[in-house]
């Protein structure tokens, strides 16, 4: 259920870091709202990663507040708000590569009662039959799109209100990109809050509704994303691409 | 004939009763991740609990309560397992190399404490006239081996079964998920941390059973049976049988006890006497052979880690 202003989630000056004293993000604010997609995009060093695994419970806190559905979990440990309706597939170590396909999906139902974890398996293998077609072998011998759909779908389990995406389409085939780009939008269809940390800025922000530009840990322009696509700043700024050149166009 | 079998049977005992300690590492190693180098205080600590609890009183020495086996058995395995939820609370932060680390230097203090805390353990001389249960129950060593062996077939068949299940259970693939990657396993809604402590703790407690078994099959205990070297063959037979199997670690345990024994056999029947007080070098650097060739050349062990699949998948349709 969202917050009374209609946010799924919403970060506020946010201050975070992995070691105390020395933070990372200073001060970043964003928020999400349900069946949204919005990716975080911004040079190496920016903070994105941090935001999103600050997000996800993973980086102390020590300043700022992260509420879902309107409810400071900024002290809720990592553990607790993938109960509380956070899924979170981090950017590497995302499938458990020596448990079979179904065993992975079956820990992402840890926290359910087993026949409605089953249930919801089985309602997954409807939606990714790549997955029931395998489900016996190895999640290590997966290929890289077939892990981020196994990872997704692991998130799914617990049918969270926000998903957290850390690189999701690194190391994919053009193809295998597409497909998962296809996959978050069908999640965000279903009402499922989606915030995306990518590299691949121009893929990610066209698939997406919103976008933030963050620079050495600070907001700093954010908006609608085909706003942010054919914004010729952004590129050369941000994102060494040439200039006057709008993000739009540098991948032709 | 009766002396290799007498052999045998004695042989069988010690492997068995390792085998249960591989085991307990296995728990925490082979499907947890958890690099506990400091089995052999572990061992210790079951072994001198079954002393003082089932042992005769002496003077000026803590304990001799005299109290029956099974007891003492319990008594082990809880001791045990109360140490390591203290090491385990201490060294919850710590992974990996930091842990071995850690845990080294426990279980080195661990046998220093032992070797010169002369009232709780009787220091460089240990303890002594522990009580084997099979005493009063067969005539001559033969029978009473026999019957010991069968007490340590069940409680490794029970130790056995439990991890068995333990693995298979939905907490046994937590600890999969938590070997293979914390991070992700955090987001799995279960505590990773207090996971990873509670393997710690059960597994503990396998070696303290082991430790208590030794001493009763033995009949005395000192500091000198737990020094480094036998977390090296702990480890040595994991590695050798097969990590995250325990069929592969009770293979282990076999296979390299075997081989420590028949080496000792070699060493004092083949090599000249004056270079016999060796011998236990040469045993040590014959077991490090051992393992660097198993990593080497099959780092998976005899018998590897098998794919599960659970009931409901196999049930599923293709």
């Amino acid at each position: 259920m969202a917050s009374a202003a209609g946010h799924i989630l919403q970060v506020k000056d946010l201050v975070a870091g992995y070691i105390r004293d020395l933070p990372i993000l200073h001060g970043v604010s964003v928020y999400v709202d349900r069946g949204e997609i919005v990716t975080i995009i911004g040079p190496n060093g920016a903070g994105k990663s941090t935001l999103i695994k600050a997000v996800a419970g993973l980086v102390s806190v020590s300043q700022g507040s992260i509420e879902l559905n309107g409810k400071n979990i900024v002290n809720v440990p990592a553990y607790q708000r993938a109960t509380q309706g956070v899924g979170y597939v981090p950017q590497t170590g995302n499938v458990f590569t020596t448990l079979s396909i179904h065993e992975n999906l079956i820990m992402g139902g840890a926290s359910l009662h087993r026949g409605k974890a089953e249930r919801r398996i089985e309602e997954l293998y409807e939606i990714y039959p790549v997955l029931k077609s395998r489900r016996r072998e190895k999640a290590g011998v997966l290929s890289g799109g077939q892990r981020q759909i196994l990872a997704v779908a692991r998130a799914l389990l617990t049918q969270p209100d926000l998903i957290l995406l850390d690189e999701p389409t690194a190391g994919l085939s053009p193809k295998a990109a597409a497909e998962l780009f296809a996959l978050i939008r069908d999640l965000s269809g279903d009402g499922v809050a989606v915030l995306i940390v990518e590299q691949n800025a121009k893929a990610a922000l066209r698939n997406s509704d919103r976008g933030y530009v963050l620079a050495e840990g600070e907001n700093r322009i954010d908006g609608a994303a085909h706003t942010l696509l054919a914004d010729k700043e952004i590129g050369e700024i941000f994102l060494g691409m040439r200039r006057d050149t709008p993000l739009e166009k540098e991948e032709a | 004939m009766i002396g290799l079998v007498s052999y045998l049977v004695f042989f069988l005992i010690l492997s068995l009763i390792f085998g249960i300690a591989v085991l307990g590492l296995n728990l925490q190693w082979g499907f947890t991740g958890l690099f506990n180098a400091g089995v052999a205080g572990f061992i210790g600590i079951g072994a001198y609990t079954m002393a003082i609890l089932t042992g005769p009183s002496r003077d000026a020495v803590f304990g001799g309560f005299e109290l029956p086996f099974v007891i003492g058995l319990i008594g082990a395995m809880v001791v045990s397992g109360i140490a390591a939820l203290a090491v385990g609370i201490v060294t919850h932060k710590l992974k990996h190399e930091y842990l071995a680390v850690a845990t080294f230097g426990i279980a080195v203090t661990i046998q220093l404490v032992c070797l010169n805390w002369e009232y709780l353990t009787g220091g460089t001389l240990g303890l002594i006239g522990i009580p084997n249960p099979t005493k009063d129950l067969a005539e001559g060593p033969l029978a009473q081996n026999a019957l010991f062996l069968c007490i340590v077939i069940s409680l490794g068949l029970i130790t056995f079964i439990a991890i068995e299940n333990i693995v298979k259970s939905p907490w046994g693939r937590m600890l999969k998920a938590i070997r293979e990657d914390e991070i992700a396993s955090s987001s799995l809604g279960k505590d990773p941390a207090r996971i990873r402590l509670e393997a710690f703790v059960l597994g503990c407690m396998a070696m303290g059973l082991s430790g208590a078994l030794y001493v009763s099959f033995i009949g005395y205990v000192s500091p000198w049976d737990f020094l480094p070297i036998l977390t090296f063959q702990i480890w040595t037979m994991l590695i050798v049988g097969g990590s995250a199997n325990n069929r592969g670690a009770l293979l282990g345990a076999l296979i390299v006890w075997g081989v420590w024994t028949m080496s000792g056999y070699v060493i004092s029947n083949v090599v000249p006497s004056e270079i016999q007080a060796q011998g236990g070098a040469m045993q040590a650097i014959l077991i490090g052979l051992i393992l660097v060739v198993m990593l080497l050349l099959r780092p998976r062990g005899l018998i590897g880690e098998e794919l599960q699949v659970s009931r409901h998948a196999r049930s599923l349709n293709d």
